[in-house]
């Protein structure tokens, strides 16, 4: 009876947990809750957490010993080089640490499923659900793990940012779905007794899905380019929601499964409005082959219009004498490390009386909501940021737009049908009434085309690095 | 099917609702933050480690359920330090020259 009572706490434990995810999630609606949302869910974790230890160590079998080290050193192992790389990271090399998360989370959810498989195969427990399962989060997680692993490596400049070619294209990939898809058609019969599998033979089968899975992860992610990667790490991300949710169908675990199936939704979620932001399709962007990365090659511009250089001293009065200016950054200056320098620009101008705002395109940086991250670090103001609905009629008011390292975002080509940009929501740069550019030269954006918005007669083109060129700008304004 | 698993099944069509509901409302700013929070939450996936734990009597399953621990404490730790790390970054107003200095350089 005891037992039974303490299995109980247990589950209403999970439970709670489980409720603390979705409140936490909640609660990340606004900048103002967003961060007590974060720790209700680290609440609902160590609850989670917490409970399944204590009930280990309280069942009348105990916990051996081999299992408290396992699970304290690994804890402490693990824990610490988390809390080490998410204490030590750069702000701007955000985005692949939050994939290397999801890779090892996925590569826990297929461990969990080929250890389960591995002890119920061939006993009375090895049910046909519990092989459905048990093979989908081993696959899910397999490909998750490598993905997110190869996803990361492109973000961090390890692995080429441009599309990459797999020996064999798209052959291959759909060669190792097949495997895959064969293995698990096999493996659940076998669990069903409609074929003869012996123990071996299912381990050998379980093997070619593993391996196909890891394969498969590689194969799926090389071709697509740097630019994707953000989306695509939200879908991987999602996957690894689901094989967790999986690994709990298996050890009939609720709070796995809810917690799971929550991230399973709010990535996928997540993961169309990221695709929406940037006027793609997720299976266009899976089919790859768009979006050079940072390797893009500056081309100058072939057809049509000239372009006015501009030097930091012009550009300087120009600012210091205006009333308005809006500020729009891009992935240039997150790439420049710019976000101090444009800080301190803003004080200059503030000090002078000029009202400055800053306009975020929503998918400005490396990931959405990645440029607002990188400003705040810099400590803007958070009400100085401006979300595009709320800037784009503020334009028509503007005396300055200083655009430093955004492409596509501000190329009027995307209201006009007929262009890749076409259809993308813009910030409305042109309306402004004079228009900086800086940029390191007249190189292309990801989609690969021509920006209008530097051959329109108000548009001064001020050629440097970011970092450099508002460096130049910050002592232009003080001399002014 | 047995009763458990059709409740399991429940409640996992209900959770993908609710997580459809809860993030369709966040404000595009909040999407990486957001990305992270939610991929901490996976980390849950550390509980299925600890089970298998538990239960693991061979080398091979040592083997496995100590990677697995480990993989699912940094998903876990790691996670929700960065977003509690990006989170403090959005406040109204800046905080003293002071402390950023130390935090930025």
């Amino acid at each position: 009876m005891p037992q039974e009572w303490l299995y109980t706490i247990v589950f209403l434990a999970w439970l709670a947990g489980a409720a603390m995810f979705v409140i936490g999630l909640h609660q990340m609606n606004s900048p103002a809750t967003a961060r007590d949302g974060n720790r209700v869910s680290a609440v609902g974790m160590a609850i989670a957490v917490g409970t399944t230890l204590l009930y280990l160590a309280t069942r009348p079998e105990g916990l051996p010993m081999a299992a408290w080290l396992i699970i304290l050193v690994g804890f402490g192992i693990g824990g610490g080089a988390g809390l080490y790389m998410a204490r030590n990271v750069q702000m701007t090399a955000m985005p692949q640490l939050v994939s290397l998360f999801n890779a090892v989370g996925g590569g826990a959810a297929a461990l969990v499923a080929v250890d389960d498989y591995i002890h119920v195969v061939g006993t009375p427990a090895g049910s046909v659900s519990t092989a459905v399962f048990v093979v989908l989060g081993a696959v899910i997680g397999c490909v998750t793990f490598t993905g997110s692993l190869v996803a990361a490596g492109k973000l961090q400049g390890l692995i080429s940012g441009k599309p990459m070619n797999v020996p064999g294209g798209r052959l291959v990939t759909i060669a190792l779905a097949l495997v895959a898809a064969g293995g698990f058609v096999v493996l659940v019969l076998g669990a069903a007794e409609a074929i003869g599998l012996d123990s071996t033979a299912s381990t050998f089968v379980l093997g070619a899905v593993i391996a196909a899975g890891l394969l498969f992860g590689i194969t799926m992610v090389l071709p697509i380019g740097g630019a994707d990667m953000p989306v695509v790490i939200s879908l991987l991300n999602s996957f690894t929601g689901t094989a967790a949710a999986m690994a709990g169908f298996v050890i009939g675990n609720p709070v796995l499964i809810i917690a799971g199936a929550l991230v399973g939704a709010s990535g996928g979620i997540l993961t169309k409005l990221m695709a929406d932001a940037m006027n793609r399709s997720i299976r266009n962007i899976i089919a790859g082959g768009f979006g050079g990365g940072e390797g893009t090659v500056p081309i100058f511009t072939e057809s049509g219009g000239s372009v006015r250089a501009v030097t930091p001293d012009d550009v300087a009065i120009q600012l210091a004498y205006a009333s308005s200016v809006i500020i729009v950054p891009g992935y240039g200056l997150a790439v420049a490390q710019a976000q101090h320098a444009v800080r301190e620009l803003a004080e200059l101008l503030e000090a002078r009386g000029v009202d400055v705002k800053y306009a975020i395109h929503p998918v400005a940086g490396r990931m959405p909501g990645h440029m607002n991250v990188l400003l705040a670090e810099a400590n803007v103001p958070y009400p100085q940021l401006k979300e595009m609905e709320e800037i784009n009629p503020e334009f028509d008011r503007a005396d300055v737009a200083l655009v430093i390292g955004a492409n596509d975002v501000t190329n009027p080509a995307a209201r006009r049908p007929g262009s890749p940009v076409s259809g993308m929501p813009i910030l409305d740069v042109d309306h402004a009434r004079s228009i900086v550019v800086i940029k390191r030269s007249m190189g292309r954006g990801y989609a690969g085309i021509d920006n209008e918005l530097y051959t329109n007669p108000k548009t001064g083109m001020l050629f440097a690095d970011a970092k450099a060129g508002l460096a130049e700008l910050i002592s232009a304004v003080k001399a002014v | 099917m047995n009763p458990e698993l059709l409740s399991a099944l429940a409640i996992f069509t209900l959770a993908i609702l609710v997580g459809f509901e809860v993030i369709s409302k966040v404000p595009a700013t909040l999407h990486t933050p957001l990305m992270s929070g939610a991929n901490s939450i996976h980390g849950i996936v550390l509980v299925g480690g600890m089970l298998i734990a538990a239960e693991a009597r061979d080398p091979l399953s040592y083997v496995l359920a100590f990677v697995a621990v480990v993989f699912g404490a940094a998903n876990v730790v790691g996670g929700y330090v960065v977003t509690d790390r990006m989170l403090q970054m959005f406040r109204k107003k800046p905080a003293a020259p002071k402390a950023a200095a130390v935090e930025g350089e």
